[in-house]
């Protein structure tokens, strides 16, 4: 056990501890941000012990855990966090987190919506371009060497006049349908609830909007019920020139069945940052032009993951500091 | 009859081919068949092509085509000086490509010939095709595509993270149709425009920059939207790169000439720029083979106008361009020859 610093061990009677099970990329990357006067990490990670006997062992009076997707707070972890009463991500997401269990014991929950949208959209949107208009798929033909011994390449699709739904126009689903507009888009949406003050159409179901639609962009959060909401059926009616573009969650998307679809060539492509299962990508998808792959990072820039390293750190300063917290996810 | 049902050249009659309107089509064996559509053509016209003859153009030229009125220029295809002294009878040129630098323009004013351009079909393409160079080069969207079909990313290689769009300072180099295009979209992505032009657009509320230097000099990001003259030739050199900066990126959707490629590439490999993106190069179909190892470099075949519907858009603007003029009535999309 290193004792580079008073405050790193967890011993420390001084501050009060936020506990860390495994570090979120913005945490590994930007670690000097999270130093604060107010808090000290606990860093489970570190620990040689089984995670349960930690927990047991040094967790007891922990108030506040800053979690990951690979660190899920599920309710057998909460059980273990008998002080608990909040729980933070780093993320936009918060599908990792045991909602229900949370509301039940009176836990908060803060998230880092909104510092994403910016960067989210421009990802999106820049994967519908790629895969409509080819250009990973040409840039590849060129490094291969196929232009000079095979001449052109294939001829692309034109943005304008396409008609894109946006699947959830929240923050990001709203950023990524102003930047759509500014190709000649139409902007068509779906959401839970209609959003009154809104000019793009709305359609009650996912169904409805994709056909309707000739590509769909998914921008909601993973819940119980927006999981594997893209099926086969909604694929179908998306059609053949039917494009898709997931940097939300993979198990949005029912996988099997859009690598299905993507195979026998009754949707037109797909351009994904997220899988079901990563960092496992179906090996299918490697053998198609089609389809544009990334590993769940296309979303990141320097600056998202700095504004949202200072969100987590702003909501454990209030927290300890019993002021209002600066993002709570408002339980629905 | 066959003139106004869908284009079948058999069902045409000879004399029914005979009485149409004569116009010569010329096209180098190598440019991309998606810019010529023969059906559409024979439907209006009766096509004089080179290309049907064993005869050197040269030769066929002299003795079939005195009297053409009207030339197709396919893509790319030069129309030299030397081609048009053939053509004492000719009044007009049809170009259907984005650019006109193949085209002898001085020679065409001289000789009281019109052109047309290709108008606005690829406009909107080519700024979109910009866009998506950007972002990709941006966020390394097709590095790590390769990564990932190279199976790295479950090898938990860390990936770097990408650059954000917002924020930036983009040039636009000629702020001409496909620049304005390309400077409206970038708005909406957060970014701050200027621009440098031959002049200075006034009703424009972009900051404007007479020289490219200093354009670069106040630029995250060159976006070159401009022509190829003697002017604009290898506009984009050492001294740009150095005032551009080791955090710039390069986009050229222009002329490949336009940039000194061999001090791209330098650059490049100097890691004295931070990327390009690049449709257009010197010495096409062949690519820097030096390019080929970069990850921060994305390189597209000459694809910017490569839509479905922008070729379907120029096949009716080229017929209506023609049949306007064996109509005297006007032209629909003039260049101005300067």
């Amino acid at each position: 056990m290193e004792h580079h610093q008073e405050r790193s061990d967890h011993r420390s009677q001084d501050l009060p501890q936020v506990l860390v099970i495994k570090p979120p990329p913005v945490l590994t990357l930007f670690e000097d941000k999270f130093i604060s006067s107010k808090f000290q990490l606990l860093k489970a990670w570190e620990s040689t012990l089984p995670l349960d006997q930690f927990l047991t062992n040094y967790a007891g009076s922990v108030r506040a855990v800053l979690c990951s997707g690979a660190s899920p707070i599920t309710a057998d972890i909460i059980r273990l966090l008998p002080s608990l009463q909040l729980v933070i991500t780093a993320s936009a997401g918060v599908n990792h987190i045991d909602l229900t269990e949370c509301r039940r014991l009176g836990i908060a929950v803060t998230n880092a919506a909104g510092v994403f949208s910016d960067d989210g959209a421009d990802a999106a949107v820049g994967l519908l371009i790629d895969v409509l208009r080819k250009v990973s798929a040409a840039d590849r033909y060129v490094r291969n060497g196929l232009w000079p011994a095979k001449g052109d390449y294939a001829l692309g699709s034109k943005l304008g006049g396409k008609r894109v739904g946006v699947v959830g126009l929240g923050g990001f689903g709203s950023a990524v349908a102003k930047r759509l507009e500014a190709f000649g888009c139409t902007v068509l949406y779906n959401s839970r609830t209609q959003k009154p003050s809104v000019p793009y159409p709305f359609y009650s179901t996912v169904l409805e909007l994709a056909a309707d639609s000739d590509s769909l962009i998914i921008c909601c959060g993973l819940t119980a019920e927006t999981r594997h909401m893209i099926n086969r059926e909604v694929l179908l009616v998306l059609g053949k020139q039917g494009v898709i573009v997931n940097i939300a969650r993979g198990a949005i998307i029912n996988e099997k069945e859009m690598v299905e679809c993507l195979v026998r060539g009754e949707i037109g492509g797909a351009g994904l940052d997220v899988f079901e299962n990563e960092p496992n990508v179906p090996e299918e998808l490697f053998g198609l032009d089609n389809v544009v792959l990334s590993p769940h990072r296309v979303v990141f820039t320097p600056e998202s993951f700095v504004a949202a390293s200072e969100l987590v750190v702003g909501n454990l300063e209030a927290f300890f500091s019993n002021k209002p917290l600066l993002s709570p996810v408002i339980y629905e | 009859m066959g003139y106004h049902q869908k284009p079948q050249y058999l069902s045409k009659t000879l004399e029914q081919d005979l009485l149409l309107p004569r116009v010569l089509v010329l096209r180098s064996p190598s440019v991309p068949s998606f810019f010529f559509s023969k059906s559409h053509l024979q439907a209006h016209f009766h096509l004089v092509d080179p290309l049907d003859s064993p005869e050197p153009t040269h030769s066929f030229l002299s003795r079939h085509a005195a009297s053409v009125l009207a030339l197709l220029c396919v893509a790319s295809t030069r129309v030299s000086s030397e081609t048009l002294s053939l053509l004492p009878s000719l009044k007009l040129v049809v170009a259907s490509s984005a650019g006109l630098d193949h085209i002898d323009l001085g020679e065409c004013r001289r000789r009281g010939i019109t052109v047309t351009s290709a108008g606005q079909v690829f406009t909107e393409d080519v700024a979109d095709f910009a866009v998506g160079l950007l972002i990709d080069v941006l966020r390394r969207v097709s590095a790590s595509d390769g990564c990932v079909r190279a199976r790295l990313w479950a090898e938990k290689r860390p990936f770097p993270l990408g650059v954000k769009l917002g924020g930036n300072r983009v040039g636009i180099v000629g702020l001409g149709r496909i620049g304005s295009e390309v400077a409206k979209r970038l708005i909406d992505f957060g970014c701050s425009i200027a621009y440098c032009s031959r002049k200075e657009k006034p009703s424009v509320p972009y900051p404007y920059y007479s020289t490219v230097s200093e354009l670069a000099t106040n630029s995250d990001v060159l976006i070159l939207c401009c022509s190829l003259t003697k002017e604009t030739h290898h506009i984009i050199n050492k001294g740009v790169m150095e005032a551009l900066g080791k955090e710039g990126v390069i986009i050229n959707i222009g002329r490949g000439a336009l940039i000194d490629e061999k001090e791209l590439v330098k650059f490049l490999q100097q890691g004295q720029i931070l990327g390009a993106g690049l449709d257009v190069y010197e010495n096409e179909p062949h690519v820097s083979q030096e390019l080929f190892a970069m990850e921060n470099v994305v390189l597209a075949p000459h694809a910017a106008v490569y839509t479905l519907e922008s070729f379907a858009a120029l096949q009716e603007l080229v017929v209506g361009n023609l049949k306007a003029f064996f109509s005297n009535k006007p032209l629909l999309t003039p260049a101005q020859l300067e």
